[in-house]
Order: C-alpha cells, then structure tokens, then sequence
C-alpha cells in the first residue's frame, strides 16, 4: 500500500504494483545497492592523503594509462571496422552473410576466460598469426588492445545496424539528384545521420573493455609499469590483503563508469531523437 | 527515348557504390572479422582436440574438471531462477504503471552492466570477507559466503543481474495496459491475467533474456575469481578450471574444457537467433496495435 500510496501517478485498475515495486527494490538493494555502497563506505574511513597516495602510486598510473588507452584504441578501431562490417552486412549480399551476421554476437556469448586463452595462443610468436607478424603481441601492451578489441566488436556493428535499415533511400536519391558524388552523400548526408549511433557505440565498447579482466590477463603477460590493467591491480592488492587499497582503486574505476554510463544515456537519447523517434 | 532507359541506371548506380568498392569493403569486413573472432573461435577447437580425442575425454571427466562443471550448473542454476522473477516483478512495476522515480529505478537496474566484474566480486569481499562488515558474524556462527559457493552464487547473480529485465522491459511499455485492463474488467485475479495475457505475449522476450543471462551466468570469470579461492573440486568453476589448467601449461586439458563453454557459446548463438525473429515479431506487433 505504501508505494501506491506516495508513488503512483495515475490510478491503475490492475493488481500487484506494490508487490511488485517492494520486491523489486529489496532485490536491487540487496544484490547492488547496499554491496556497491559498501566500496564508497569503506574508501570514506580512508584519510584523503591516504586515498590520494593509493589512487596516484606509479604503478597505479600507469595501469590507468593502459587501461584507458588500450581502451580508446580498442573501441577506435571497433569504430572504423564496426561500420564497414555493419555497412556491409545491411546493404551488400555475399555468400554466408547471414551466418556471420549471427557470428558478430560471439564476443558477448563467449565466456572471457575462453577468449583469453585463444587469442594468447593466436597471437603468440609461434601462433597462427603471431608467426606472421614481424613483432610481438602477446606478452605486450599490443596484446591488451587485441583482446579489448574483441570483447568491443559488437558494440558498434549492433548500435549501427538498426540505424542503417532506418535510412531512407529517398535522402540518398535526393542528394545523387542534386549532383553529389557517391563519396559525397556518404560524408554530408548519411554519416551526419549515423554518427550519434556511432558515438553511442564507441562509447559502449569503450565502457566495456574499460572494466575488462577475464580476456586481458592470459594475453597482458602482467609485468608492472608495462602491460598491467588497473582490475588485475585490483585482485594483486586483494591477494596481499591490502583491501582499502583494492578498494580505493575500485572506486576510482566504478566513478569513471558512472560518469560513462551517464553519457551513453545522454547519448542514445540524442541518437533517438536524431531519428525522430 | 534514350533518356528513359538511361535515367533509372544512373539513379540505380547513384545510390549504390561501384562494384570493387563493394568488394573491398566486404573483404576488409571479412579480414577484420577472420581476425578477430573466426580464427579464435577456430582454434579453440583445433587445440582442444590436438593432443588426440583420448586426451580431450580424459579432461573434461577428470574429477576436478567434473566438480567444475557441476558448480558451474549451480551457480547458473540458482542465479538465472532468481534474476527471471526479479525480471518479471520489475517489468510489470515499470512497464505497466506510471510513476515517480522510474527512471532513476530504471538506470540503477542497468547498473551492474557498468561494473567491472573485478570490483562485482570486490563488494561482497567488503561485506562478507573475513575483514568485512559482517565476517566477524560470519565467522562466529561458522557460516562461509567469501570462499565458498554462496559467495559465487551472488557474484553470479550481480554480473547477470539487469538481462532479464531489460529485454521485458522495453517490450511490455510498448504492449501497453490494454489487454490487461480488459482482463481485469471481465473479473480475472492478478495471477490470471499474468498468466494468461501478460506472459502469452512476452514470452520470447523472456526466453532470450534467459538464454543471454545463463551464458553469462556459465561464463563469469572476473567476479567469480575473486570470490572463489580457488580451492579445486570445491570452489572451481569451469572457466576458473581453464585459468588453473592453462597456468600449469595443460594446454590441451584447458582448450578442452573450453571448447565445452565455446560449445555453450554457439548453441546461445543459435538459440539467439531464432528466437530473436520472434520478439522482434512480437515488438512489431505490439507497436502496430499502438498506432
């Protein structure tokens, strides 16, 4: 009675919201709100000094260097590559096309640990790639950026797709009426069109390569100062006990998140109404 | 007469690209593609079976690969059971009443989404761990979470926390209150009308979010790492087995085990696919009825 009373806007004839709302906010309190609260309240019984010196030590800079750097490449190159892919897989057949269409999901599907160890033996120098390539990616920062770019992959190809089959012949029709060039309705009208969508994808898989873990480690080869990300930082301060450490980085990192997520939401809002939806 | 025949060949060639610039783009899709997920997914089984199917057998019925597997199944057994009724309860609130605070409810949902599976397992070290809030209470009454199963359980359950949701979600806003409504009017109880209206229509919405939260739930790495210990045949989980068997250069024992969860992978895949043709049916439907 006590959420219809003081939350419902609008009479309902239809049963079970105060069961459904109480339960929904015990669940979430209990499984995310109260533990996510338990980070903030454990860095507050640490001095500011003392916080300051956990999040900015050497080595935990430069884990944010390569976290947030191998991210933004990662989803950098999701971008370039994201939109070929999606471009061709709405408006191109070839043979198999549907097959891989259905493949692009297998980063989400494929469990990190899985990832990791496949990319590691790819990548390596007696690999199946890595014995092409003239230097070295597993063991090194490189191989970070691989796995992220992997764990990103479909980020960008699915917020695009649907965007794409939304595209109006009639604009493109327009523009090669009016004399542009192919080249120049795909710069002038159809990516002015598509970038809030591309964005919105960028940021996504930045978001996700940024927490990252399970496909990184088995390939990162994890020397300190070189190829470390910040969650493994994480697990090495848990290991030796140092909690207020570990958890002083988390919070670093769950802030960054926030503040990420708050700009896809802003972002797929503008991409929304870009399409007028 | 000319111009005729001419004009709609231009305007075709207008609003396509030049054949080899299809080509290319195809190729430089497919390269990029190859790369980064047919040739991993390829050699997970190409390693798995290197060492001869003998090999392969033994390790995915080796004791400690079989407990890790039967934790797996419970850890996904208990988490996904758990997130589909809160799926459900938070769809009905959300999707079929107006009113204040939803969106924030409706951000905090998506919440665990944005956490890395590191820190997902970090919280319930600083609330159950020994050092943590309630370890010393834990300890006295001899119950263990950090460590031990439950601890993996409610890791499980936080990283796969929002998927049911948010595939209801959407989907019942769009249905609307209208049939529910009707129900109501003809004198159908709560139960009935969820039964008989409600989950008619959002079932395959309900399957996929199931499919997309079990094989997170199966493949959960980063949270479930930190939470377990790592005490083999107790507190392993499959891809917890695969790290272990990798570090002590079992390669063949881990891709073995690992193409299992490939396996997994691929069966989701498909799952996904056909029953994604149906929500996407059911959306349709649901907005041509708004209109």
């Amino acid at each position: 009675m006590l959420f219809s009373r003081t939350l419902l806007k609008r009479h309902s004839v239809l049963p079970g919201f105060d069961l459904a709302l109480g339960f929904t906010l015990l669940y979430l309190s209990f499984i995310v709100l109260v533990p996510l609260s338990a980070a903030f309240l454990k860095t507050a019984t640490m001095t500011w000094p003392a916080f300051w010196d956990a999040v900015t030590a050497p080595r935990v800079l430069a884990s944010y260097r390569l976290t947030f750097g191998a991210s933004l490449g990662a989803a950098l190159l999701n971008s370039v590559f994201g939109l070929v892919v999606a471009w061709v897989l709405v408006r191109y057949e070839f043979p198999a096309k549907r097959l891989i269409d259905a493949l692009v999901d297998l980063p989400f599907a494929l469990p990190t640990a899985v990832a990791g160890i496949a990319l590691t033996a790819l990548y390596a120098q007696n690999g199946w790639i890595g014995r092409f390539l003239p230097f070295k990616v597993s063991f090194t920062p490189l191989g970070v950026l691989v796995a992220l770019t992997f764990i990103g992959l479909p980020f960008v190809v699915r917020t695009l797709q649907p965007v794409l089959e939304d595209l109006h012949k009639e604009i493109e029709e327009a523009a090669a009426t009016l004399g542009a060039s192919r080249l120049q309705t795909f710069t002038k009208v159809i990516f002015p069109i598509i970038s809030p969508a591309l964005l919105t994808g960028f940021a996504l898989a930045f978001a996700r390569a940024l927490g990252e873990y399970g496909s990184v480690i088995f390939i990162a080869g994890n020397m300190p100062l070189i190829s470390e990300i910040t969650p493994l930082l994480i697990i090495t301060k848990l290991e030796q006990y140092d909690y207020t450490g570990a958890t002083a980085i988390a919070v670093v990192m769950l802030v960054s998140a926030f503040a990420l997520l708050l700009a896809i939401n802003a972002l797929q809002a503008w991409t929304r109404a870009r399409q007028g939806r | 007469m000319s111009a005729v025949i001419v004009a709609p060949r231009s305007l075709k060639s207008a609003t396509t690209e030049p054949v080899w610039v299809k080509w290319t783009l195809v190729g430089i899709a497919l390269a990029f593609l190859t790369l980064f997920l047919f040739v991993p997914l390829a050699i997970v089984f190409a390693e798995a079976f290197k060492k001869g199917i003998g090999v392969y057998f033994a390790a995915i019925t080796d004791p400690d690969a079989l407990s890790a597997i039967k934790l797996t199944l419970i850890a996904a057994g208990i988490s996904v059971p758990m997130n589909l009724v809160f799926g459900v309860a938070a769809a009905w609130c959300i999707a079929k009443f107006e009113f204040r605070g939803k969106n924030v409810l409706l951000t905090l949902i998506d919440l665990p989404f944005s956490v890395s599976p590191v820190i997902s397992g970090l919280i319930y070290v600083l609330i159950f761990g020994l050092q943590g809030w309630w370890g010393g209470w834990l300890r006295d009454h001899d119950l263990k979470i950090i460590f031990a199963v439950p601890g993996i359980v409610l890791a499980t359950v936080f990283v796969t926390f929002p998927f049911v949701a948010r595939e209801l979600i959407p989907l019942m806003q769009a249905q609307g209150t209208e049939q529910e409504e009707a129900a109501r009017v003809l004198g159908a109880s709560g139960w009935q009308i969820f039964r008989r209206v409600t989950l008619p229509n959002v079932k395959w919405a309900l399957l996929y979010g199931v499919i997309l939260c079990n094989a997170r739930a199966m493949g959960e790495f980063g949270a479930v790492s930190v939470v377990s210990g790592h005490i083999r045949g107790q507190t392993n989980t499959m891809p917890l087995h695969i790290e272990i068997l990798y570090n002590e250069y079992q390669f063949a024992a881990a891709f073995a085990v690992a193409s299992l969860l490939a396996g997994l992978a691929l069966v989701t895949l498909v799952l996904k696919y056909a029953v994604e043709r149906r929500v996407r049916a059911q959306k349709k439907l649901a907005g041509e009825r708004a209109e």
